[in-house]
């Protein structure tokens, strides 16, 4: 079975290799299996249609014809084509130049619409604003309550003068109308600066209720109509943001459930029918789970091309600066790496989530994809349970381990002798290549594959190689980022590339790891 | 980094041990069960609908959410010649129901295949095949009633599970009125402590028809505690049947998906799970086979509950997700009224797509 787009190309293309040159009918094997996977992505047909149409047309020109490596080509054009229509330039929210920046909220229940208040909220007061919550939803039972709760873990306050519906059985008192109304007078006398209007949910066709969020815009006259949908939602998205379009008319777009794994093509359906851009992402429960929109990382995430950047993010958010610098330091010192630094390395890791699913970011993931199905979450634990077996003087002085100290420790942790040989095995082989690094050398084997981790034939892939070629900025902060791109960029190196379509000789810059590797560690 | 990653990978086989599964074979719910909707006797407190209006008013809801699809299918039918741009737009009509595109294709070959083999044109007998093909997918032969019937002298416990925002919730509440209609003795556990006014929400639903809800003092509480309280209050209270409504977890929070196999696994130990119900939004994308397969895979889940399917949404998807892992859509939620909660029926869900 295939699972992402780069698997299945790889498949398209190994016939191709070296062709240099692509046909008509290669053009279209390869729009086939990018039209699967923008539908597999949930993109809406007319939408996947026409840009396929698109495509083809693009990839038939002369750009590609001049290629060498057609398929990375196709996909590199598809990955443009994608940017380019999830949104250009970023824009920013719309301020009011005096009084009260008025925001709205619509969207289908269930789309995550007062959580997103909250975060909205949050973000504002972030950035120097002084927002307030309106709770205009009276239709759900307890909207008010849980907006309330919201704002309260939010740190931001709300207005909610009607106590909206409390069970499904009430019939929903009060005026949402008046309520919004009341919360942008509410803003200007307490000097507010921005008003967030949480509006009911409603279907696309509930023609009473969208006539209630029009009256709702009408009356409080929004600078911003955000619509919310689910990164989830499938080939109904085309219909719902139509629906709102025209019921509302919303000026841009949020998608929530991002930290779901959907992978969110509804971003590119609702951008091309409305042509509204997209603002932000929500990608979490807690509040400050809420981001500015990245068109290029939306992008491979539809196209499942793995998401680089992301993970690096999330590596620069959790990862202990001080810890890190001493691991630097070590490392160019040359001093042996421990099952100690190996325990608190691990612990980092975990701080940033599911290994698995970071592991599958990397681009080239695709080639271990069974790799990573097999693997279970909880080796982790279990490895941590071995290390955590060993005397500090073993974690220290590893080569003490003997066989009696072996049979200890896998009682120690409930694992067998033999579970503690093979961990001893790899840490061994880790100890070394990370000398090696240290030493300026290149990984043993790195570029060749390495041995069960399947692949293709060795060649970095083009998206790593494309960073290694590019300019460092001089920006300290910018370059540890290119660097440590580049460092992680070594992996689909080590895994085969992500096409596998092309053979090239080992770039002589990816077995230089050391200088991205140090500036990974964060120094 | 990437060496521990690679550590951790690099195996000379696969992880030993294996994957600890919260499956076991006594969870494999019994093949029996009651009927969940026949007749519909009056009840105490409030009087539902009976299941034939239902049926009515859901044939009329479908039939306006699917409308678009079953016209537009029927107009690339009626053509004179059957090309294969007629067969692409199938296809493509297909997909957008959101019927994915190994069902859609798979769909569209039969019905290729047969209609070359029986060497027809005529629309009414393509649409008529078109309805077998749609009907075998679909899968009327599966058991799709609600397991209601517990262990004796323990009350069938159903667990409620499903991704944010997809109304679980309201399912639960609503399940409550369908039960409480067959004269069952009725509990719910509010085991969704996390979001705020979750649980007030279950206890309104319960109130109205009689029915106690069993529920945390302080937001936050360990869900799996709530949930096995709720389970012994019911074996205590002699109840039928005990409902636990649990908080929406994206299927890739591995924390959040372990602690949806806490919760099976404690209150196992008061009764066994008899049914798991996976809740999915109509609206929901290919990423509800994603969402099935992982709630499979903590939880192994009984059946599927489709909400939401009287927006212009298709919930397509349900029938990929049966054909995959085989897991009977069994009731689906058609509208925001408390009673609009209706039994599955192949084939008029399919008719309803065809009109």
């Amino acid at each position: 079975m295939f699972n992402s787009l780069s698997d299945r190309l790889t498949a398209t293309f190994k016939n191709l290799r070296g062709k240099g040159r692509l046909s008509e009918a290669d053009v279209d094997a390869t729009v086939r299996e990018i039209r699967r996977a923008l539908l597999e992505a949930d993109v809406a047909v007319p939408v996947v249609r026409e840009f396929t149409a698109s495509i083809k047309e693009r990839a038939l020109g002369s750009e590609v014809s001049e290629a060498l490596n057609p398929g990375q080509q196709v996909v590199k054009i598809v990955n443009e084509e994608l940017q380019t229509v999830l949104g250009g330039e970023t824009r920013r929210v719309n301020l009011a130049k005096s009084g009260p920046t008025v925001i709205m909220l619509a969207g289908l229940q269930g789309a995550g619409k007062t959580t997103l208040a909250g975060k909205l909220g949050k973000w504002l007061t972030d950035q120097g604003h002084k927002p307030v919550l309106v709770a205009s939803d009276l239709q759900r039972p307890n909207a008010v309550t849980q907006l309330q709760v919201v704002g309260q873990r939010a740190g931001v306050p709300v207005f909610a003068p009607e106590p909206g519906a409390t069970s499904e059985f009430d019939d929903p008192t009060g005026d949402p109308v008046a309520v919004a109304r009341d919360g942008v007078a509410h803003a200007r006398a307490k000097l507010y600066d921005v008003v967030i209007v949480d509006t009911a949910g409603r279907l696309g066709i509930d023609e009473a209720l969208m006539r209630q969020a029009r009256d709702i815009r009408n009356a409080v006259n929004p600078h911003e109509v955000l619509f919310v949908i689910d990164a989830m939602v499938g080939q109904d998205a085309v219909n719902t943001a139509k629906a709102f379009d025209e019921g509302v008319d919303f000026t841009g777009v949020v998608l929530s459930k991002l930290d779901g794994d959907a992978r969110g093509g509804a971003a590119l359906s609702v951008r091309s029918v409305t042509g509204k851009p997209i603002m932000f992402a929500s990608t979490g429960e807690g509040v400050n789970d809420f981001e500015q929109f990245h068109p290029d990382r939306m992008a491979s995430r539809i196209l499942d091309m793995g998401d680089v950047l992301t993970l690096i993010e999330q590596a620069e958010k959790q990862w202990d600066k001080t810890e890190a610098e001493r691991m630097a330091k070590k490392f160019t010192d040359q001093e042996d790496f421990t099952f100690e630094d190996f325990l608190v390395q691990m612990q980092q890791l975990r701080k940033m989530g599911s290994m698995k699913k970071m592991l599958s970011m990397m681009p080239g993931a695709a080639g271990m994809r069974e790799q990573l199905e097999n693997f279970d979450e909880r080796e982790i634990d279990r490895v941590e349970a071995i290390v955590r077996s060993m005397t500090p003087h073993e974690r220290v002085a590893p080569k003490i381990i003997n066989g009696s100290r072996r049979a200890r420790i896998a009682r120690g942790s409930g694992v067998s002798v033999s579970e503690v040989n093979q961990l001893m095995e790899r840490f061994s082989q880790a100890q070394k290549m990370m000398k090696r690094l240290a030493q300026g050398k290149g990984v043993p084997g790195m570029p060749g594959g390495i041995p069960g981790m399947g692949g293709g034939a060795g060649g970095g892939g083009k998206k790593g190689k494309a960073k290694k070629k590019g300019s460092r900025s001089g920006n300290p902060a910018k370059r540890a980022q290119e660097n440590a791109a580049i460092a992680s960029g070594q992996k689909p190196a080590a895994t085969g590339s992500a096409f596998g379509a092309q053979s090239q000789q080992p770039d002589p810059e990816s077995l230089n790891l050391p200088k991205g590797f140090e500036k990974f560690l964060g120094k | 980094m990437v060496i521990f990653g690679t550590m951790l990978l690099r195996k000379p086989k696969a992880p030993k041990g294996g994957y600890q599964h919260t499956r076991d074979i006594d969870d494999i719910p019994s093949a029996e069960g009651d009927v969940l909707v026949e007749e519909r006797p009056a009840t105490t407190v409030e009087r539902p609908e009976s299941a034939l209006g239902r049926m009515a008013r859901l044939r009329g809801r479908l039939s306006k959410s699917n409308n678009v699809f079953g016209k537009g299918l029927l107009a690339l039918l009626s053509r004179e010649r059957i090309d294969q741009d007629v067969w692409d737009e199938i296809e493509d009509t297909l997909l957008m129901a959101d019927l994915g595109t190994d069902a859609s294709l798979e769909l569209v070959e039969n019905l290729q295949k047969r209609v070359r083999v029986e060497g027809t044109q005529d629309p009414a007998h393509v649409k008529a095949m078109l309805r077998e093909e749609l009907l075998q997918l679909v899968d009327p032969a599966m058991d799709r009633t609600i397991n209601s019937v517990g262990a004796p002298g323990k009350p069938a416990v159903v667990l409620v599970v499903g991704v944010n925002g997809v109304g679980k919730t309201t399912t639960v509440g609503k399940l409550a009125r369908v039960l409480v209609a067959e004269d069952k003795d009725v509990l719910l556990g509010a085991a969704d402590t996390f979001r705020a006014a979750a649980a007030d929400q279950l206890e309104t639903w319960g109130a109205r028809v009689g029915v106690a809800t069993v529920r945390s003092e302080h937001e936050g509480a360990d869900p799996a505690s709530v949930a096995f309280d709720a389970v012994q209050a019911g074996i205590d209270q002699e109840s039928d049947v005990v409902l636990i409504d649990t908080a929406g977890r994206l299927q890739n929070k591995a924390g959040l998906m372990d602690q949806l196999g806490k919760i099976k696994r404690v209150v196992t130990k008061a009764a066994e799970v008899d049914e798991v119900l996976l809740v999915i939004d109509a609206t929901t994308g290919q990423n509800g086979m994603t969402q099935a397969k992982v709630f499979a895979e903590a939880v192994n889940i009984t059946g599927i509950v489709l909400t939401k399917l009287d927006g212009t949404a298709k919930g397509g998807i349900v029938v990929a997700i049966q054909r995959a892992l085989g897991v009977p859509v069994k009731l689906i939620g058609l509208g925001e009224g408390p009673d609009d909660l209706a039994p599955f029926d192949a084939e008029q869900f399919v008719d309803a797509l065809l009109d």
